[in-house]
């Protein structure tokens, strides 16, 4: 499948007049933030997921810009985590999780009979909330998945430009025996960074990535994801508004949806749109109700 | 019921004191102490066979060791002092050995089937296992007995090294299974996520990820198991059923063992023999606790 460029009804809205004049609430870390949006990457249709008769995410359609960052916010439970796993076939590891509607990666369904979970996997990497390297050497946790992909001899060279990509090489270099749980935990979330750089994808959904850092290893996850874009399709969920506001393009809210026919409580995407809309004029009374701290 | 509107204060003006009434504070010291002692007790219960079990053998055993004792076969007599039980440790060592081959990687792979295919069919497999466990090891050795080394079971193997540690195995490998199960289920479910993201396959997650951060609890399973091996003597009477001098043939010869050389030891009425056997039951004890330790220590290292 070709890569599809923009047209009309693939490219997000774009809000270009508000960018240049951003209210206080955003702290600016590294480059513009795009006004005009890339061609779509991945595109959820209707989207809703189970696990076993209980109804976690409902009817989500989004779609997700290339090497840019799409946050998802809303309140804990909404779903948010959930959604994040069904984009890379995460999901398949809970047995009683099943996967509505279609979720296209490049064009390409990745729920598709014939599609190879375990490949989807290595296009669309995840970071997780709490960074979790393996108890192995700061090495062999980078080398991991080129490993499993049979590479041996530029291990070294993959290493060393994904910890580089990771910001983290310079701290490293010196001690890459070292056991990768031996780092700080803003260190160990870059090391997973550097872990799921190596593979070589072109996705990365990062779940809540900084919840367990400092606010200045925050800072540096934030000011490494910017620079990511130049390369990689970034979907990170969070639940710190300002993380939200300083480094995504496109935010889309969740929220809890008790009103239907079943009277179940199930997740919901309320809106989506650019960063500064969401953030200055949501059109949904609820959206502008959390980012405001009224609820949630 | 009525409801209370009145501010708390104004109903109860004399705040409680924090300070317990002297009556209460001397029953609860009463009540600590003698849970205490109890408690003190049942440890000691526990403790004192123990510490009877290793002062006896101890006591009677370490007079008896000496050099001859590793390096020399016991005398055609009981009567008879000197010699030693070289062959039966040979045998024991020997047996054990070709046992934990057989149940370490059986156990091994049973263990991960259970942890990483779960449902109905690992169920049954955790319920045999577990009856594995209760089943009377003398028993053991007559099945093998009958499957194995007798003609009628159509292996017809015959008594010895082989049947032996295939008896041995048998009694290790529940232990092996179940020890490893419970060191693969400790394994952070965090972990295998991440190998899973990085596009591990689910054999990729299970040798690169689960088992190396549970091999040392594997191996301090594996290493119990073992200890238990070494310290059967019923399922060999049946299988390697003993020898006089030092056997090195896998079949085809019986073997021997320390137990069933303790146990001929102590069954005849003569001084040289038994004594021989306390320096038996000292040479075991003193293996079992050896390699106790080294599993305590290894899965003290456990990361996990
Ligand atoms: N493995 C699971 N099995 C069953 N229910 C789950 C599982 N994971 C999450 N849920 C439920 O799905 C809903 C959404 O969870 P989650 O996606 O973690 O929300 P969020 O990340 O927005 O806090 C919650 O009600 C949660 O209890
Ligand atoms: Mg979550």
């Amino acid at each position: 499948m070709e890569q599809q460029t923009v047209t009309e009804d693939h490219a997000p809205t774009s809000a270009a007049s508000t960018m240049d004049q951003r209210p206080g609430l955003h702290v600016d870390i590294g480059q513009r933030r795009r006004a005009q949006h890339n061609e779509v990457h991945i595109t959820l249709k209707d989207v809703t997921v189970k696990y076993g008769t209980f109804t976690a995410v409902r009817g989500v359609s989004l779609e997700v810009p290339r090497k840019e960052i799409t946050a998802l916010i809303g309140p804990s439970g909404c779903g948010k985590s959930t959604l994040l796993r069904t984009l890379n076939r995460m999901n398949d590891l809970v047995p009683t999780a099943s996967v509505a509607g279609s979720v296209r990666y490049n064009g390409e369904d990745i729920y598709d009979a014939d599609v190879d979970p375990v490949e989807v996997r290595r296009r669309i990497g995840m970071v997780f909330q709490k960074p979790n390297p393996f108890p192995k050497s700061i090495y062999d946790n980078v080398a991991f998945g080129p490993r499993l992909n049979g590479v041996k001899r530029e291990l070294d060279d993959i290493v060393e430009k994904s910890l580089r990509r990771a910001a983290l090489w310079d701290e490293v270099k010196d001690k890459l025996g070292q056991s990768g749980l031996s780092l700080s935990g803003g260190q160990q979330q870059r090391l997973c960074i550097a872990r799921a750089i190596a593979v070589d994808p072109d996705v990365i959904l990062m779940d809540e990535p900084c919840s367990a850092l400092d606010p200045i290893a925050t800072l540096r996850i934030e000011e490494l994801m910017r620079e990511m874009t130049s390369d990689y399709t970034i979907v990170i969920v969070t639940h710190n508004m300002q993380q939200a506001a300083r480094v995504s393009d496109r935010t889309a809210f969740f929220t809890v949806d008790v009103d239907n026919p079943q009277q179940e409580r199930s997740g919901v995407l309320v809106e989506v749109d650019d960063t500064e809309t969401i953030f200055t004029q949501a059109s949904d009374e609820r959206t502008e109700a959390y980012i405001t701290g009224r609820f949630g | 019921m009525t409801i209370d509107t009145q501010p708390r204060a104004v109903l109860d003006p004399e705040p409680q004191s924090l300070r317990e009434t002297t009556r209460n504070a001397r029953r609860r010291e009463r009540f600590s102490k003698g849970m205490t002692f109890l408690l003190f007790g049942t440890v000691m219960a526990a403790i004192v066979p123990l510490v009877t079990l290793l002062t006896i053998v101890v006591v009677n055993g370490w007079p008896a060791i000496n050099g001859e004792f590793f390096t020399q076969v016991e005398p055609l007599s009981y009567r008879d002092r000197g010699g030693g039980y070289l062959h039966g440790i040979v045998g024991t060592l020997y047996m054990t050995g070709i046992a934990t081959l057989i149940s370490a990687p059986l156990g091994l792979g049973a263990a991960v089937y259970l942890n990483e295919r779960p449902g109905r069919y690992a169920n049954i497999v955790r319920f045999f296992t577990d009856v594995m466990t209760g089943v009377p090891s003398v028993f053991v050795g007559l099945a093998v007995y009958a499957l194995i080394v007798s003609g009628s079971g159509g292996f017809g193997l015959g008594f010895g090294t082989l049947a032996g540690a295939i008896a041995l195995s048998i009694i290790m490998l529940p232990i092996v299974v179940r020890s490893s199960e419970e060191m693969l289920r400790l394994v952070p479910a965090d972990l295998k996520a991440a190998s899973y993201g990085l596009g591990a396959r689910q054999w990729q997650t299970t040798f690169r990820v689960t088992l190396p951060a549970a091999a040392p609890g594997l191996t301090t399973g594996a290493i119990l198991a073992v200890a238990r091996g070494a310290g059967e003597t019923a399922p060999l009477i049946m299988t390697a059923l003993g020898a006089r001098q030092v056997v090195t043939q896998l079949t085809g010869a019986p073997q021997s063992d320390v137990g069933l050389l303790m146990l001929g030891g102590f069954r005849q009425p003569f001084d040289a023999g038994i004594e021989r056997a306390w320096a038996g039951g000292f040479t075991l004890i003193a293996i079992v606790l050896i390699l106790s330790i080294v599993a305590r220590a290894i899965a003290r290292r456990s990361q996990l």
